[in-house]
């Protein structure tokens, strides 16, 4: 009985929204005048800041460059005053921890598939993903933010990327009920937690990615709410990209709402 | 429509930690109350409201509609009253229910059904998601000072937003709050608000609630004057700090039945010492209840006591005898030897408290006229408990049941209100009741929303039905029960094929065919767990519709079953295995009935106890042996297709120590028990005869079955030793009886997943949801024992009610040190012989636990040896009649009266098929 209840009998999360609502979303492009493309993106108290350089030619060890499309190198780390989870799992001195190497790994599967990496053959995209703020949903976040800044950066894309969030409340009386965008609270309560990244217009998933056990009867409800989180942001995202001006100072720009 | 503020900050586990939540405020929650065209509302099927015209009772302070608003601390205290069908129209605030889930789970488990009752009209208002009824708490005020805020401000807002929607009547919002403070301030701001006395009191038309309101220990209430009795309890955080540092530990207060002055508390955790610590004396006990968690400290080494073996009942009427008291704590502290000493403490505070509702009786105060009169609950393990009532003359004599309210640190016995009437003491149905809430069997009749899932009559096999199912309609099946029996759950057929083999099948009847997963049908029958037999009941685990007629396999009809069919050679070995659901028609029901039953009532008049585990042997193992076989198969079966999800049925091996008693006793008559094995000790049982003494081996089984442990189920995932020891099998569980075990139905869903006839479903395999399973059928599979055996006492007290004093033979199962534990066979009885007894001087006891054996004067007492007794009914006490037992010197006189007693119990028994067949198994499988 002790522990969170996710959803009340009034049909109300924790945080007061209901099950299918979002966090409330706030972005912005161009936040970074030295990077070639940059966003910044929040979701409810999860905030996170990307940055993008290049198409610019491969750093390095030229060996490890695919001949026929970009390199793509995503790196992910979470500020040491994030707050969240990650607090106690970071490592004492330098380097990502475990889960911010995760993230970088699963971004670049997304990306992968996102980017017209054959258009910028023998070149590399740098994509700098830092979580300055955790609260649930840093994957999903990092994600969206990484594609707000290629769009930004004016790199070729299939779609917009977006990725959103679900999880399962089984409530002790009546039917279990899927849950959008799962804050902090509600992932530490253990239940099944369901990433999915989409490309915007493809109507394909990029990344479905599932934490704990879920009976596959219940995977559905879940999918279906993490895929509506999805074109929920994306609205939002979209009309972010859209008001902003590519050529101007976005500074001055207010805060869209 | 999302305004987002970040509010929290909070400490946990000693850092101080820096929490943001986000807090969403809203304006599209709906007020609840039908009449309101403001308030959308909130989406279809939603918690039924208020109504538009409140029906509530008439009260004479406020005559017109309204709703009531209670505060935390009343809808703690008085869920009783707010439980009543008379009060209706209740709004509960977000803030309020939280409150309570914090504070007492029963209490919030009890509202949330209340709020789902359409009938009750309660609503929950999400208040502290409103935009217009949320506060920040102020600077300086601690959070319980603003919820209380909260609250009166949601009150106001109710009270402003009804008037917007008047219609044509003005609709009150009525704040009931016991807190003096908050009342004033409410009244301050405008809000109508009354104390729950003040209101339940002004309900002219219903004048019986006022005794279930509870008292609740505020002033007026200080009639005992400022006697202090009890220290004061420690605060939790101070509590939770000292269990962190150990100087308290944390653990269960029992109570000792026998002795009021006297409780172990188990200690949590794995250490090894102090598992076990006494507590002796009323202020040591300081106010602590059966089954309370408690934090204890512990006593310095030389004021550790022994646990004494004097019975003490608290028998006081008086308040005051508290000297009385400490004369009393006295007699225990009788001298013993140090190596008696246990670990000793007192208890310093309580950390959760585990009250329930208690069955028992009124012990009506001397004084004329008074209101406050002193309760006795049924379990001795429970204090008595002071009450108010005006109805004490209609009370007296009956059965009921009171809730505990408090335990001021003035008074002697907690306080506590009325609940509800059960019917008069010593009345068959009311002690059935009593023994139902005693033993918490679920016995409510089904409900209609349980009885909604059952199939549609007339029921026929379809099409549908027959996909995955194979039809064995063409088989000699037959069944073999007992007379009388309703509810057939297996069946079984045996042919030659033609490769000289045999086929073998017992069919089981397929109760999960019609038990949908998580349906209401379903989750009323995990909640029963299993059927309950009672002399002259049957509470049964599924609706009698299931039991006795589509799941009976009975002869002639089309039933659906599930099969499991061996092919086995001459010699019984089983080559083949196969499993499947099918379609039987079964051609005879076979009775036990024939010859031998007939030859069981003739002799009947000798020795029935003897006759039925006798007699009836050879059928039964035929039966039995098939079962076992079945349930054995099955278990392999499903434990190879899930390791992790198995619903399995294990018998730990008991520690060798446990057969000591057994080993010394059968020594004590020239015979040896081997207990390294199951098997060794079966073979040892069974050339254990005495030619002199046929009754003996009997006796060293019964002995035996005493030293064994409890047969528990449990979840494949969550265990590694699988061993039935009882039955000598590496893996077993309980597949053949789905009518009266849900154990049966979730192997039957997990071997039908495993063939593929049926699909899977989320609960199914999930291993912490399975293991919580097992805890509850564990629970109610012991319940439902103690419930009979309670069931049985009772009914042969009746029996002996009418019979006077009875003389018998008896055998002795047990030597205590004061008493012996006899066995009269004639009745199956057992009983303790008391030596001592009150108002006469105690004769010279020796005990010897190495023999074991007792001295009482000169007569020497072993295990097994015979005996004569009288038995009576000692009914000095309404509450607790028992069987008493004073032993007689050995007489040459015979009486037969035992046929008019079988015969009694027996008419009383309804159909209690396997018990009667199992009779010897019941407590080992």
């Amino acid at each position: 009985m002790a522990g969170l209840e996710l959803v009340s009998d009034a049909g109300f999360r924790a945080d007061g929204r209901r099950p299918d609502e979002l966090r409330k979303v706030r972005a912005r492009l161009g936040v970074l005048a030295r990077a070639d493309g940059s966003a910044y993106l929040e979701q409810g108290n999860t905030k996170v800041l990307a940055a993008v350089y290049g198409p610019h030619e491969v750093r390095g060890s030229r060996s490890k460059a695919p001949p026929d499309r970009a390199l793509l190198c995503c790196r992910c780390s979470s500020a040491p005053f994030a707050g969240g989870g990650e607090r106690r799992r970071r490592p004492p001195q330098g380097g990502g921890d475990r889960r911010s190497g995760e993230r970088a790994l699963l971004l670049r599967g997304v990306l992968e598939g996102a980017v017209l990496g054959q258009l910028y053959p023998r070149s590399q995209i740098d994509v700098h993903v830092q979580v300055l703020q955790a609260d649930g949903g840093e994957l999903g976040a990092s994600v969206s933010a990484a594609g707000l800044a290629l769009q930004d950066a004016g790199v070729a894309l299939r779609g917009p990327v977006v990725a959103g969030s679900a999880g399962l409340a089984e409530p002790p009386a009546g039917p279990p009920v899927a849950l959008s965008d799962l804050s902090a609270a509600e992932e530490a309560a253990g239940g099944p937690r369901l990433v999915v990244a989409t490309v915007a217009g493809s109507g394909q998933l990029a990344l479905c990615q599932l934490s704990a056990r879920l009976h596959q009867e219940r995977l559905r409800p879940v999918l279906d709410a993490a895929q509506a989180a999805c074109r929920g942001l994306h609205a939002v995202l979209d009309g972010v990209v859209r008001a902003s001006d590519p050529l101007g100072d976005t500074r001055t720009l207010p805060w869209p709402q | 429509m999302l305004t987002s503020r970040t509010f929290v900050k909070r400490t946990r586990a000693g850092a101080v930690v820096k929490v943001v939540r986000e807090h969403y405020l809203r304006d599209d929650i709906a007020c609840g109350a039908a009449a309101c065209r403001l308030c959308t509302p909130a989406g279809s099927g939603s918690a039924p409201g208020l109504e538009a015209r409140p029906s509530g009772p008439a009260s004479s302070l406020c005559p017109g509609p309204h709703f009531l608003l209670p505060d935390t601390n009343l809808l703690l205290h008085q869920i009783d009253i707010l439980e009543d069908p008379v009060i209706k129209n209740v709004i509960v605030l977000q803030t309020v229910l939280q409150e309570v889930r914090h504070r007492s789970a029963p209490v919030y488990k009890r509202i949330r059904d209340v709020i789902q009752n359409p009938e009750k009209h309660f609503y929950s208002f999400t208040n502290e998601h409103h935009r217009e009824t949320y506060i920040e708490q102020k600077r300086g005020e601690t959070s319980n000072d603003r919820n209380d805020r909260a609250i009166r401000v949601a009150v106001k807002w109710y009270n402003e937003h009804l008037k917007k929607t008047e219609d044509a009547e003005k609709i009150e919002v009525i704040f009931l709050t016991n807190d003096n403070t908050n009342k004033e301030k409410a009244l301050e701001e405008g809000i109508t608000a009354y104390t729950c006395e003040e209101y339940i009191k002004s309900l002219t038309a219903n004048p019986e609630l006022v005794d279930r309101l509870a008292c609740v220990s505020d002033e007026g209430k200080e009639i005992e004057g400022g006697k202090i009795i009890f220290p004061e309890h420690i605060p939790l955080s101070k509590l939770q700090q000292g269990i962190k540092s150990g100087i308290y530990l944390q653990g269960t207060y029992r109570a000792n039945r026998e002795n009021y002055l006297e409780a172990t508390v188990w200690v949590h955790g794995d250490a090894e010492e102090n598992k076990e610590i006494i507590v002796q004396g009323l202020k040591h006990l300081n106010r602590a209840i059966h089954e309370d968690v408690v934090a204890v400290e512990l006593l310095a080494k030389d004021e550790w006591v022994a646990p004494s073996s004097v019975v003490l009942q608290d028998d006081g009427q008086n308040e005051e005898d508290i000297e009385n008291e400490e004369e009393k704590e006295n007699i225990l502290k009788t001298s013993v030897s140090k190596d008696m000493l246990r670990p000793t403490g007192r208890v310093v505070g309580i950390i959760k408290r585990n009250w329930r509702p208690y069955c028992g009786m009124l012990s009506k105060s001397q004084i004329k006229e008074a209101r406050r009169h002193l309760f006795t609950p049924a379990d001795r393990r429970i204090p008595r408990i002071r009450i108010e009532t005006r109805q004490a003359d209609t009370l007296e004599g009956q059965r009921i049941i009171v809730a505990i309210d408090g335990w001021p640190r003035n008074s002697r016995y907690p306080n506590g209100h009325f609940v509800k009437n059960l019917g008069s003491a010593g009345d068959k149905e009311t002690e059935t009741e009593v023994l139902l809430l005693e033993h918490d069997v679920p016995h409510q009749a089904f409900s209609q929303a349980v009885l909604s899932f059952l199939p549609k009559m007339p029921w026929s096999i379809t099409e549908e039905d027959m996909k995955h199912r194979e039809d064995l309609r063409h088989l000699t099946v037959c069944s073999v029960d007992p007379p009388g029996c309703t509810d057939i759950d297996d069946a079984l057929h045996c042919r030659e094929i033609g490769n000289g083999n045999l086929e073998v099948g017992v069919h089981i009847a397929d109760v999960s065919h019609f038990i949908r997963p998580g349906n209401a049908l379903d989750e009323e029958s995990v909640k029963r767990g299993t059927t309950v037999y009672l002399c002259e009941k049957r509470i049964d685990m599924v609706p009698e519709l299931l039991s006795s007629n589509l799941c009976s396999l009975r002869s002639n009809v089309d039933r659906l079953a599930f099969s499991c069919i061996w092919e086995m050679n001459h010699k019984a070995e089983i080559l083949k295995t196969r499993f499947t659901k099918s379609i039987i028609n079964s051609k005879v029901t076979l009775t036990l009935a024939s010859p031998e039953v007939r030859f069981h009532m003739d002799s009947e008049t000798h020795d029935p106890i003897d006759l039925q585990t006798k007699e009836l042997k050879e059928t039964n193992s035929m039966v039995e042996e098939f079962m076992l076989l079945a349930n054995i198969s099955v278990a392999q079966k499903i434990y190879d297709e899930f390791p992790e999800f198995a619903l399995l049925r294990k018998h730990p091996a008991p520690p060798p120590s446990n057969y000591d008693i057994l080993v010394k006793a059968a020594k004590s008559k020239n015979l040896e028990i081997k207990t390294d094995s199951a098997k060794a000790l079966a073979e040892s049982l069974d050339k254990a005869e005495s030619p002199t003494f046929p009754y003996l081996n009997t006796l060293l089984r019964i002995l035996t079955t005493r030293c064994m442990m409890q047969a528990v189920y449990f979840c494949s995932g969550m265990d590694n030793d699988f061993h039935h020891y009882g039955l000598a099998s590496p893996i077993y569980t309980h597949f053949t009886s789905p009518i009266r075990r849900y154990a049966d139905i979730i192997v039957h869903r997990l071997l039908a997943v495993a063939i593929g006839a049926d699909s899977t479903y989320p609960e199914l395999t999930d291993k912490h949801k399975l293991a919580e399973m097992c805890k509850n059928l564990n629970y109610r599979h012991k319940m439902a024992q103690y419930a009979q055996r309670a069931s049985v006492a009772f009914h042969t007290q009746l029996f002996f009610k009418t019979k006077g004093v009875v003389n018998e033979d008896a055998y002795i199962l047990f030597v205590r040190k004061n008493a012996i534990v006899v066995l009269i066979p004639k009745y199956g009885l057992e009983g303790t012989v008391f030596f001592e007894e009150k108002d006469k001087p105690t004769p010279k006891l020796e005990y010897n636990s190495e023999v074991p054996s007792l001295t009482v004067e000169d007569t020497i007492f072993h295990v097994f040896d015979k005996v004569k007794v009288n038995i009576m009914l000692d009914d000095s006490n309404i509450q607790h009649q028992k069987m008493r037992m004073v032993l007689v010197e050995p007489k040459v006189r015979q009486p037969k009266i035992s046929k008019s007693f079988f015969l009694f119990i027996r008419s009383n028994m309804i159909s209690q098929k396997k018990k009667s067949r199992f009779q010897t198994h019941v407590n080992i499988f």
